[in-house]
């Protein structure tokens, strides 16, 4: 199973060579990948279908316990039928549609990447793995809605879809390690049998409520469906692969997945039931308020998502039934949708529905497309979507809470969703022709061959469902809840309650379809209360980010140095103090007896820094700096160093004689900083003196373990032949260290050397820093 | 600085500081010394020799440009631990010739090291300071 | 001698703190010598101070005699040392180029790279 994705991965980085070498037909070949990953799923259906689940493992981070795992059962097979088959289509329409665009090569890839990555997400076992595929399709995502990068909008959308899910990512991760932690493993496909001591657990609610997050970030769920509409602005076949057909299912199919695992507790019920409804009712609403076809289908798809979620919360065996048979008919009948006005915009220039109308002679096979996937969406026999809409009324009625708000919210969405598929059917083909149609011809077959097939196929699946869609919906349902399903689906159930209510819908549906002119005129104010969503609240959220980072960035990084510095030297000094203060117990100072040559060589110490401090000449500070530099010398000899005194003795005259050799070119030393300045940085550097005496007291009162001494005594002369242990340490036990060390010297050389010698004059060469 | 005294007392210095600077790193491995001090003591005598007969006087007795001597203490320190991994052994295990020379002591690599260590010492310092010395005021 | 030692030290540190902070640039590189001092001082104390003999094995023995002083500590503010002299080299070359090409020694003035 990695191998297919990894096909797709390869595809990906050749696209743009294909498209070299092949020119306009490039879609068609590239759509052999997916086509024949198609054929090959397709092989295994029989196989799944009897109840056989195809499982690969591989080695990825065995210190973190993740694994490479992939399985291959109903649920991941439906999805990879619909990602492949689907992809395959929309491979050869992009080709047709963005003909001649010289971003046409990016686009392939990019497609290419992403099928990948969706691939992978619904073949993962691991959970880590499905969330690195999962950030993946959010990754492509961004690029493709950005495709038309030089458009402002495109780029503000690919942003926004980017931020909410990206976040909403991050949720999951966070959910996916909690699972992890209760049930003792990240496989996802052994999750399902710990569900008992999952639910019960303490922390199943907070890892309920990220995993809830991801999913509806990515599905589009209410308050986080803003980022649908925006993703419009992505080229049409984008649009129908990834914002309906495949990457915002991908919150369903965690759900449908995690649902043994995670589902059918009360908070399962409530949180997905809830967000389901308002998800429904949301995109039934808006979708019914627009004229713009694409968006028009956008919220009916922000409508359907709502659907599958509710259907997914409720839980049971019909539910999981209704979700799965939905979850393709909406695949099959959106993406045909999508395509079709594609082509409709393609050729006839406009997707206004008020512009649009008699387009059916021209273009009659996307007519038929587009008509019958309309009526499919509205729930019409003998459509799919009438079976679809059939076990949709009849899971309703289990549903345990809320059952009331849910029938009428489920019956008032769907019948607004009638109306917006009138809309799309009607008016553009059937409709009076406005003009607009002049020039609009049929469009050239990469155009209409995937719309018309994915209809046909939903007025096959109508016709024959129990032949055709049982081999694939059935060992889904099984999957996703965790014990074999029956399923079986008929054309026509008969007059049941369920029934009654679609025709009653329907009616309800035509109606409103009738009244859309007039509705759309008294429906104007509402437009205004609609831009106070949670779109509003992103904005102001990415305002406020940009906003903070630029006053930190103005306080913070001013670029004076002397600022730097008395932000650091105070941070440090305030975490350090504290750790000092409340970890380590007061330590009585010792007063041990001190000579007098001790005392001496303390108190001209300083005595010098205190002149060096308040020097008015650079000369005499670099005496009394040179004074500092011969104490500390002094204090080596008298304890104990001998080759530190000799060598600090050495060092310190070069030092001084550094000083005298740029004495002359160097600036005079002049009190700068007003008083002020002068009092706060005095402040901060005595406070600093305190904390590092204070240090000192500390890290010498604490309990001293000599291992390395004892055994450097031990060794210097028995390993390593020489008696000066200092000098041993340096050269034999820790050579390698020094090597380092004086490698670190040559550069400062080098440097030195460098800085000097560059100069602007004509006589020296090099050019000037 | 023209100071006949500062020369005059050069002239008898020098050359017993860089003697003792040989002394000290030849007995760093037993006693207090080493490459460090050695390094800076020769180093210091040549910056005498700056400091009164000037930059040229320094420079003929250096007689190689100090960053060269800085290159050479590298490429011996590096060196120092190569024969080691002739016989198998790991980088700068320390090897030891079996017989003493006579007035330098027993001799192994972590003294050649020592060596290589002196070398960069001196070179630095003078690289540093004849670099300074160059600058027109 | 430890305490005094650890009031020198924090002396020492309060000095070269304060000259760092300051806008001449002549005073930073002062005080970035002052604070490499009180550093080695400070690795030195820490190791414990003995006013006992030098970490040598004595002849005729075959290992360090204790008393002793600590040779680790020692051997870390060696090469210290002799780095800091090649930092404050490097450090005032830096300055009085610094100096000499944008003709101000106030550090406050050097905000960006642009000038």
């Amino acid at each position: 199973m990695l191998t297919p994705v990894l096909i797709l991965f390869m595809a990906c980085a050749l696209a743009p060579l294909v498209h070299r070498a092949t020119g306009r037909r490039a879609g068609v070949f590239l759509a052999l990948v997916p086509g024949l990953l198609f054929a090959h799923f397709a092989r295994l259906l029989e196989p799944v279908a009897s109840g056989q689940a195809y499982g690969e493992s591989l080695e990825w981070l065995p210190g973190l316990g993740i694994r490479l795992a992939f399985r291959l059962d109903g649920l991941s097979l439906l999805f990879a039928l619909l990602v492949t088959g689907i992809g395959a289509l929309v491979l050869v329409y992009g080709g047709g549609y963005l003909k001649g665009d010289p971003r046409l090569p990016r686009f392939y890839s990019a497609m290419l990447f992403f099928m990948a990555a969706m691939l992978g997400l619904v073949l993962a076992d691991d959970a880590i793995a499905l969330f690195v595929f999962w950030e993946l399709t959010s990754v492509s995502s961004y690029l493709l809605i950005g495709f038309d990068h030089e458009q402002e909008k495109a780029r503000k959308a690919a942003l926004q879809a980017l931020f909410v899910t990206g976040a909403g990512g991050l949720a999951l991760l966070a959910g996916l390690l909690l699972l992890g932690e209760v049930a003792g493993t990240l496989q996802l496909s052994a999750l399902g049998a710990q569900s008992g001591a999952i639910q019960a657990h303490a922390l199943y609610f907070p890892a309920l409520l990220l995993v809830l997050l991801g999913a509806f970030t990515k599905s589009a769920q209410f308050p986080f469906h803003f980022w649908l509409p925006g993703a419009m602005a992505a080229p049409s076949p984008v649009s129908a692969y990834l914002h309906s057909a495949t990457m915002v299912k991908a919150g369903i199919y965690l759900l449908a997945r995690l649902n043994p695992a995670l589902g059918g507790t009360d908070a399962w019920h409530y949180l997905v039931i809830l967000a389901g409804t308002a998800t429904l009712v949301t995109g039934a609403v808006l979708a019914y308020g627009q004229t713009d076809l694409k968006r028009l289908l956008a919220f009916t798809t922000l409508s359907a998502l709502g659907t599958l979620t509710v259907l997914v919360g409720i839980s049971t065996e019909l539910s999981a039934r209704a979700a799965m048979v939905f979850l393709l008919v909406h695949a099959l009948y959106k993406a045909a949708l999508f395509l079709g006005v594609g082509a409709i915009d393609h050729e006839a220039g406009t997707r206004d529905v008020r512009l649009l109308g008699g387009l059916a002679r021209a273009m009659p096979l996307t007519a038929f497309a587009v008509v019958a996937s309309a009526l499919s969406m509205a729930g019409l026999p003998p459509f799919f979507g009438f079976v679809a809409k059939e076990l949709f009324y009849e899971a309703k009625q289990e549903a345990p809470r809320a059952g009331d708000l849910l029938v009428v919210a489920s019956f008032v969405g769907s019948s607004l969703v009638a109306a917006a598929a009138g809309l799309v059917a009607w008016r553009p083909f059937f409709g009076r022709d406005r003009g607009t149609t002049k020039h609009a011809h049929e469009a050239p077959p990469a155009l209409w061959l995937g719309p018309v097939l994915l209809a046909g196929l939903g007025v096959a699946l109508g016709l024959l469902p129990d032949l055709l869609a049982v081999p694939l919906v059935q060992p889904a349902a099984s999957a996703m809840r965790g014990e074999h399903t029956d399923v079986v689906l008929r054309p026509w159930a008969g007059m049941s309650p369920a029934f009654v209510q679609s025709l009653l819908m329907l009616a309800l549906g035509g109606v409103l379809y009738a009244a859309h002119d007039r509705a759309l005129l008294r429906l104007e104010p509402l437009r205004r209360l609609a831009a106070w969503g949670p779109d509003r609240a992103y904005q102001g959220l990415m305002a406020g980010i940009v906003a903070l980072a630029k006053t930190q960035t103005r306080v913070l990084q001013n670029g004076v140095l002397g600022w730097y510095l008395l932000v650091t030297i105070g941070t440090t000094v305030a975490l350090g103090g504290y750790a000092l203060a409340t970890r380590v117990r007061p330590v009585p100072i010792g007063l041990e007896p001190v000579t007098l040559g001790e005392a001496a060589v303390a108190l001209a110490m300083v005595a010098g820094a205190v002149a060096v401090v308040r020097a008015q000449s650079l000369l005499v500070a670099v005496a009394a700096l040179g004074v500092v530099g011969y104490g500390v010398a002094v204090v080596f000899l008298l304890f104990g160093g001998p080759d530190l005194a000799l060598t600090q003795f050495a060092i310190e005259t070069l030092s001084v004689l550094l000083f005298v050799l740029v004495l002359r070119r160097l600036p005079r030393l002049r009190v700068l900083s007003p008083r002020s300045e002068r009092i706060r940085d005095g402040v901060m550097a005595g406070a600093g003196g305190v904390f590092v005496a204070a240090l000192v007291l500390a890290a010498t009162a604490a309990p001293h373990p000599t291992p390395l001494r004892d055994y450097f005594g031990a060794a210097s002369l028995a390993l390593a032949n020489g008696r000066n242990v200092v000098n041993v340490i340096l050269v034999d036990f820790r050579g390698f260290d020094t090597l380092g060390e004086i490698t670190v010297l040559a550069v400062a050389a080098l440097g030195v050397v460098a800085l000097l010698r560059l100069r602007a004059s004509a006589g020296g060469r090099g050019e000037a820093l | 600085m023209d100071s006949p005294i500062l020369r005059s007392g050069t002239r008898f210095l020098v050359p017993l500081m860089l003697l003792f600077s040989l002394f000290l790193l030849v007995r760093g491995h037993n006693e207090p010394g080493g490459g460090f001090v050695g390094g800076l003591v020769a180093a210091t005598a040549i910056a005498l020799v700056l400091l009164s007969e000037g930059l040229g006087e320094a420079r003929r007795l250096l007689r190689v440009d100090p960053l060269a001597l800085v290159a050479a203490g590298l490429l011996v320190a590096l060196a120092s631990g190569i024969p080691p991994l002739l016989r198998g052994w790991p980088y700068m295990t320390g090897l030891w010739l079996k017989v003493p020379l006579p007035v330098v002591g027993k001799v192994g690599s972590p003294v050649i090291f020592d060596v290589g260590v002196y070398l960069v010492v001196l070179g630095i310092v003078l690289a540093i300071l004849f670099a300074l010395a160059e600058e027109e005021p | 001698m430890t305490t005094l030692l650890a009031v020198v030290i924090g002396v020492l540190y309060a000095a070269g703190l304060y000259l760092v902070m300051r806008r001449s640039v002549v005073k930073l590189v002062l005080g970035l010598a002052l604070l490499g001092h009180a550093a080695n001082l400070l690795i030195f104390t820490v190791g414990r101070l003995s006013r006992a003999a030098a970490p040598i094995v004595p002849a005729g023995a075959e290992r360090l005699v204790p008393p002793h002083a600590d040779p680790v500590p020692q051997a870390l503010v060696l090469t210290a040392i002799v780095i800091g002299f090649g930092v404050q080299a490097f450090a005032l070359v830096l300055v009085k180029r610094a100096h000499r090409e944008t003709g101000t020694d106030d550090l406050d003035a050097l905000r960006s790279t642009d000038s």
